[in-house]
């Protein structure tokens, strides 16, 4: 094969295995978050589709698909049916620019594990997140509505803040690596044995309470609850549309847990053990083996790394999770307030103790 | 290969038409966005200058133009708001206070 | 293969700018802004400009257009009518003279090129992103520092004009409950 051939296939494996885990996510996650709410609540959860309720998901599957659409009457129908697949948008986009594996040789190529190996790294994942905005906006004006309209302001106006604040707590993640790159911040954290986290604990609290701003969840999802505004921006919508929204919901948390566990938790790498090690000694153990024992050692390399990528997003996600449901809900002024005068001055206090340690040449 | 200078060619007309736009709708938002698209055009212009003659300096030019339009659009936008609570209207032909 | 995505961009920005400027929806010319920038960054992308590009959509599209839409959304904007007649030949002026100035434009770059059809081609080249950083923080530091305080003069700006004359800040469903006009979009009656 050609070695243009192969980078392809690198790639081409690359999103598939991203598209593959960004799919099954939404159906898993459903699972666990309405068992996590139940053992949180000292209830026993869904139970009946399967055992311990795990075929839940396709049960609500088949619901989503069934359900009848209705549009209300005076809604602006192109914006109307434009909005959830706006939604999939930066949820589709975001996670090509997350390494999934070091930079592995096969076939004498180097292949990147990375969709897009960008100079503008991380700034690209941060623009295609800021257009998830534009499907809140279009949801709560195309309804003809005045509750998702509300839903709707007041969701882009705490989307838009809270993006600041995540901006500066990934810039003092980017600062000790020096590269816009995020397999450069990977590197970094793996050739200093140190995970961002550790220095940086201001800056990843900042990241985490962002990205629960940005994603609308609990505790900052006021604008979508079921006891405020009917359901804000989501009200007109049923069935297939508002299964795309929750999709889109979900995908865009993993996409910024995947970010989270890059910058702070050293992404695919694990402290003190060779992945490409462990690669070659599973390559040998399965050497017999008619199919798997032609896998290449580097191959299997890159399947642990991104095992381990997914198991700390999982991680994140399950953090999610339990955050939701243990706090109550923020106000809307009190959300705006955190945003702007909290976690604004404490993400550029982290900029700043990041670049005075650089400096002093701790980092 | 794509030559140069049909980007510039390709600017110069979304700076036309932008410029029609600004001269034409009474929205006064409307106006606006023909303003946006006359710097975009004008940063197209720019990067395709950059380019040919190889000199970075287009595109230091354009992150300038860029921060500028933010601030503009900001402050301007904070204006419309302010004279919508006045008058109640955005039609640019009715804020006439001051015609002789 | 590189002119069949040139040509798919440009005719992207071209229709959707004309969208921008004719259509009588605010929202729906702002949308097409949308479109019309991203067409426009992947324009800078061919032109080796991706730092700039990526710019474009986080800026541009990410927070200047959703500026936009606030503010078409809160206060109320309804689609524009049909002009009245006396305007009439104010819309003629100003496209005799966007006219005009389109052939001075075109004239410009005619000279400029002599009108030589052999344009030499435009080399594989990428401006990094330390090429930049290098020029912005050496050469352009002057112009880099007065941005920063343009765009805090702008932030203090808008926040004091957007005060309501009691000196109050509103919240955006604040506002909205004090606006006049009751349904969000009064079109044809249901």
């Amino acid at each position: 094969m050609s070695p243009q051939q192969i980078q392809f296939l690198g790639m081409i494996a690359t999103l598939l295995i991203w598209v593959v885990f960004m799919l099954q996510v939404t159906p898993i996650m459903v699972w666990v978050e309405r068992r996590g709410a139940a053992l949180m609540q000292d209830r026993p959860g869904p139970n009946r589709v399967g055992p311990l309720g795990l075929f839940q998901s396709l049960a609500d599957a088949v619901k989503f698909m069934f359900k009848e659409t209705v549009v209300p009457a005076g809604a602006d129908r192109p914006l109307y049916a434009l909005a959830p697949l706006l939604a999939l948008i930066p949820a589709l986009s975001t996670y090509t620019v997350i390494p999934l594996g070091p930079t592995i040789e096969v076939g004498g190529q180097r292949l990147p594990l990375t969709v897009v190996p960008a100079d503008t790294g991380v700034l690209l994942l941060l623009a295609l997140t800021s257009l998830g905005v534009y499907s809140l906006i279009a949801a709560g004006y195309s309804s003809n509505n005045k509750y998702s309209l509300f839903g709707s302001l007041r969701a882009s106006a705490q989307m838009i803040s809270y993006e600041l604040a995540l901006t500066l707590a990934v810039v003092g993640a980017l600062l000790p690596a020096g590269s816009l790159r995020l397999d450069a911040v990977v590197a970094y954290q793996q050739s200093h044995h140190l995970w961002n986290i550790v220095p940086q604990i201001i800056g990843f609290v900042v990241f985490l309470v962002a990205s629960f701003a940005e994603t609308n969840r609990a505790p900052f999802d006021l604008p979508e609850a079921e006891s405020e505004l009917v359901a804000g921006y989501l009200t007109e919508y049923g069935g297939m549309k508002f299964a795309l929204f929750f999709m889109g919901e979900y995908m865009a948390m993993t996409a910024l847990s995947a970010l989270g566990a890059t910058l702070y938790l050293g992404g695919w790498t694990v402290p003190f053990v060779d992945l490409f090690a462990v690669g070659a000694k599973i390559a040998s153990a399965l050497g017999g083996v008619p199919l798997l024992g032609a896998v290449a050692g580097p191959v299997w390399t890159g399947l642990i790394a991104a095992l381990v990528l997914f198991a700390k997003v999982f991680l994140f996600l399950l953090f999610f999770v339990w955050v939701r449901w243990t706090f109550p809900r923020y106000r809307f002024d009190q959300l705006l307030r955190l945003g702007w005068k909290v976690l604004l001055p404490l993400s550029i206090l982290n900029v700043l103790i990041v670049a005075v340690l650089i400096l002093k040449g701790v980092l | 290969m794509v030559p140069a200078s049909w980007y510039m060619l390709l600017a110069a007309v979304l700076f036309v038409i932008g410029t029609i736009g600004a001269l034409t709708r009474r929205n006064g938002i409307s106006i606006f966005l023909s303003i946006e698209l006359m710097l975009n055009a004008v940063n197209l212009l720019l990067v395709a200058y950059s380019r040919q003659l190889g000199d970075p300096t287009g595109q230091v030019i354009v992150f300038f133009v860029l921060a500028v339009a933010a601030a503009e659009a900001a402050v301007g936008l904070a204006l419309f708001i302010a004279i919508f609570r006045h008058g109640h209207t955005i039609d640019v032909n009715r804020m006439n206070l001051m015609r002789w | 293969m590189e002119l069949a995505v040139f040509i798919l961009f440009a005719l992207g920005a071209l229709v959707s700018s004309l969208v921008v400027v004719t259509h009588r929806n605010p929202v729906y010319a702002t949308m097409s802004l949308v479109l019309t920038l991203v067409c426009v960054a992947a324009l800078f992308l061919m032109l080796g400009a991706p730092f700039i590009a990526t710019l474009q959509v986080l800026i541009y599209t990410g927070a200047i257009v959703v500026l936009f839409l606030f503010v078409i959304m809160l206060l109320n904007i309804q689609r524009e009518e049909h002009a009245a007649p006396s305007s009439g030949i104010q819309r003629w002026a100003a496209i005799f003279s966007a006219l005009v100035f389109a052939g001075l434009l075109l004239g410009l770059f005619w000279r400029a090129h002599g009108g030589d059809p052999a344009q030499p081609a435009l080399t594989e080249e990428q401006v990094s992103l330390t090429t930049l950083a290098r020029l912005l923080f050496t050469e352009y530091m002057l112009p880099f520092q007065a941005i920063g305080l343009l765009l805090l003069a702008g932030v203090v700006a808008a926040t004091s004009l957007a005060r309501r004359p009691d000196g109050r800040l509103t919240s955006p469903d604040q506002e909205l409950a004090h606006a006049p006009g009751d349904a969000p979009r009064a079109e044809e009656a249901p």
